[in-house]
């Protein structure tokens, strides 16, 4: 995809230049909101790592090898900005230094691969990955599908620019001047060789990337997630322990209120024993038009009334005298009856999962 | 390629890389013509004559430029075999088979008919197809003489001189001293699995493995980004930087630059 030095037009040069410092200022001016010193050894640094990837001979199915451009994985790992920064400092080495792509088509490769592929494969990626959690399983194939769709965005794009140039510059005689070929023979070609070999190239790698850094390093996939820091905490940490002391603390400050209960006037809503329908002017004669009936209790409630007797009835056993602290006493009972209840079949469920893994 | 061999292919590419890079080394620091000139000299006349050679439309300027090239090449004691193997053969393998089928396909006057008349080569098909490949290497072999006779510190000082954007500087700068540092991790990580690996690896396998080497090395390198900035904020940077611009302009640089830009002047000229 590297477009060499005399493919193109000067003037499709010049305009792909332009486009492309356009993409660069825009990069550039949104990364020095950040930290500048932060942002140039970053970028340098993926910049070299996506030059190395480049020259990684992928295995691919059916056995044949391809290489990968590696703005996948920058732009998940960096954001589209750092990307199309990287990706163009990548690509500047190359051409500058390794003579792998032209200078006066440096415009041009940068914005199809760095700028094009960059913007690709992060609103891919975001689209297919949104919701998803950092280790879902969705994020690998959301990967995999953004690094194939931006090499071939990319790839469309280099042909198209490739396509144009026979109708645009051609002799007296009816000669093209730059690259050859028309639409329908430039964007064929291109896009058979990526959508075959560069793209499923490009597919495996970023896809396994992504699958390596969601068990080694999360944290380089939390910036492109859109899940918010601190929501996905992998392993215990001190967070958890602090967010666990905080929750015992609020549980016993609960159970202190509880005997608040007894200062509020008459019985709570909807909760009334067959003596409050026989009180005149009960909130339960009101609420539910037993008033008419003038003190009837229903028969349904009168039958099954006493059907359960609670061991402490009115949150206060018999034997103590005090309703505040009855109330104490109801609430740490229930608090322990749940957190033992809760250990039992937490211990239940490990046994369980220990003695599955064991087979 | 050769199947089953991605691995022995990867670390021929890096040795090829770091090769290449050595010989850079070498031959800028030989006495020749280049070499002599201001390095601002030779990136604004080697660009001049890449983009002349990218103006012209005929065919004759264009071989012309190639000659100039190939001269600028023999008095920068640059080898021609050099050159042949590194760019020359390169290009008309790459060009060349990019180039074949529009000699057949365009459109135009017939020249020659094979296969009973259903494979013809026309005129303008020949001509195009010309035109590109002697473009293609005449502008490579341009490029290729600034990167074998300017060492890259040059080339950048040289781009910064030219307003490119600091932090722009910076980053080439820092990616070019790191991208050894990578390409030879990658190397020793590539060499290390090779020599634990006994018979020949399935496919999903190699691709977990590549993977896995990619993911390692992408661990290593954003590490190596923080060590960088530690190292950078210990020396006190502040996000300004400054790169030392020594070059001094004399009167054989003035004369080589006059020489790069009339040639590149004649050749738009004569070859609009």
């Amino acid at each position: 995809m590297h477009i060499p030095d005399g493919y193109l037009s000067p003037s499709t040069c010049a305009t792909l230049y332009v486009a492309a410092i356009a993409g660069w200022y825009a990069a550039l001016k949104r990364l020095k909101r950040l930290l500048l010193s932060r942002v140039v050894p970053l970028i340098s640094v993926f910049a070299a790592f996506a030059f190395v990837i480049m020259m990684f001979n992928l295995p691919l199915p059916g056995g044949t090898t391809g290489h990968a451009v590696g703005v996948t994985i920058a732009a998940i790992v960096l954001g589209p900005s750092g990307a199309i920064l990287a990706i163009s400092i990548a690509l500047a080495i190359q051409a500058l230094f390794f003579g792998d792509g032209g200078i006066t088509t440096l415009g041009a490769n940068c914005f199809n691969m760095a700028i094009v592929g960059s913007l690709v494969a992060y609103a891919t990626y975001r689209l297919i990955a949104a919701g998803a959690s950092i280790a879902s399983k969705r994020r690998v194939t959301a990967a995999a599908v953004a690094g194939y769709l931006a090499v071939n965005a990319a790839a469309l794009v280099a042909g198209a620019e490739l396509g144009i140039q026979p109708l645009l510059f051609r002799d007296a005689a009816g000669t093209p001047l730059y690259s050859p070929y028309p639409f329908g023979v430039a964007l064929p070609v291109m896009m058979i060789g990526h959508l075959t070999f560069a793209g499923l190239a490009e597919a495996v790698i970023s896809a396994g990337l992504v699958a390596y850094l969601q068990v080694a390093d999360r944290n380089l996939l939390q910036g492109s997630s859109g899940v918010p820091v601190g929501t996905e905490v992998p392993l215990a940490t001190p967070v958890q322990a602090n967010s666990q002391r905080r929750l015992w603390m609020a549980v016993a400050l609960l159970m202190l209120l509880t005997p608040f209960g007894i200062l509020a006037a008459g019985t709570a809503w909807s909760e009334w024993s067959p003596s409050e329908f026989a009180r005149p002017g009960s909130p339960a004669q009101i609420g539910t038009g037993a008033n008419v009936l003038r003190g009837t209790i229903p028969s349904g409630m009168q039958r099954l009334a006493n059907l359960w007797t609670a061991p402490f009835p009115g949150y206060a056993p018999s034997f103590v005298k005090s309703a505040g602290f009855g109330y104490l006493l109801s609430a740490m009972f229930g608090v322990g009856f749940l957190l033992a209840l809760s250990l039992l079949a937490q211990g239940y469920l490990e046994r369980r999962r220990a003695t599955r893994y064991s087979r | 390629m050769k199947r089953g061999g991605f691995v022995e292919s990867t670390l021929i590419g890096f040795t090829r890389a770091l090769s290449r890079a050595l010989m850079s080394e070498e031959i800028a620091r030989r006495r020749g013509l280049l070499q002599s000139l201001d390095p601002r000299v030779r990136v604004v006349g080697l660009f001049a004559l890449v983009l002349a050679v990218t103006l012209s439309r005929r065919l004759t300027v264009v071989l012309a430029l190639f000659v100039v090239a190939v001269t600028i090449a023999v008095f920068s004691r640059v080898g021609i075999g050099t050159l042949a193997k590194r760019v020359w053969l390169v290009v008309l393998a790459f060009t060349g088979v990019i180039a074949l089928p529009a000699i057949f396909i365009t459109p135009g006057t017939s020249i020659a008919t094979f296969a009973g008349g259903s494979l013809r080569i026309t005129a303008q098909g020949l001509a195009t197809a010309t035109l590109l490949i002697a473009r293609v290497e005449t502008a490579v072999t341009f490029t290729t003489l600034l990167m074998l006779c300017t060492p890259w510190s040059h080339v950048l000082k040289a781009l910064r001189s030219f307003h490119v954007p600091q932090e722009a500087i910076a980053m080439l700068a820092m990616t070019h001293r790191y991208v050894f540092l990578l390409v030879e991790n990658a190397s020793q990580m590539f060499e290390s699995r090779q020599s634990r690996t006994v018979g020949r690896l399935p496919g999903p396998e190699r691709r977990r493995m590549t993977a896995r080497t990619a993911g390692v090395l992408l661990s290593k390198s954003i590490d190596l980004s923080s060590d960088v900035y530690m190292a950078m904020q210990s020396r006190g940077f502040r996000g300004d930087i400054r790169i030392l611009s020594d070059f001094d302009m004399r009167v054989w640089d003035y004369v080589g630059l006059f020489a790069f830009l009339c040639a590149g002047s004649i050749a738009v000229w004569t070859g609009r």
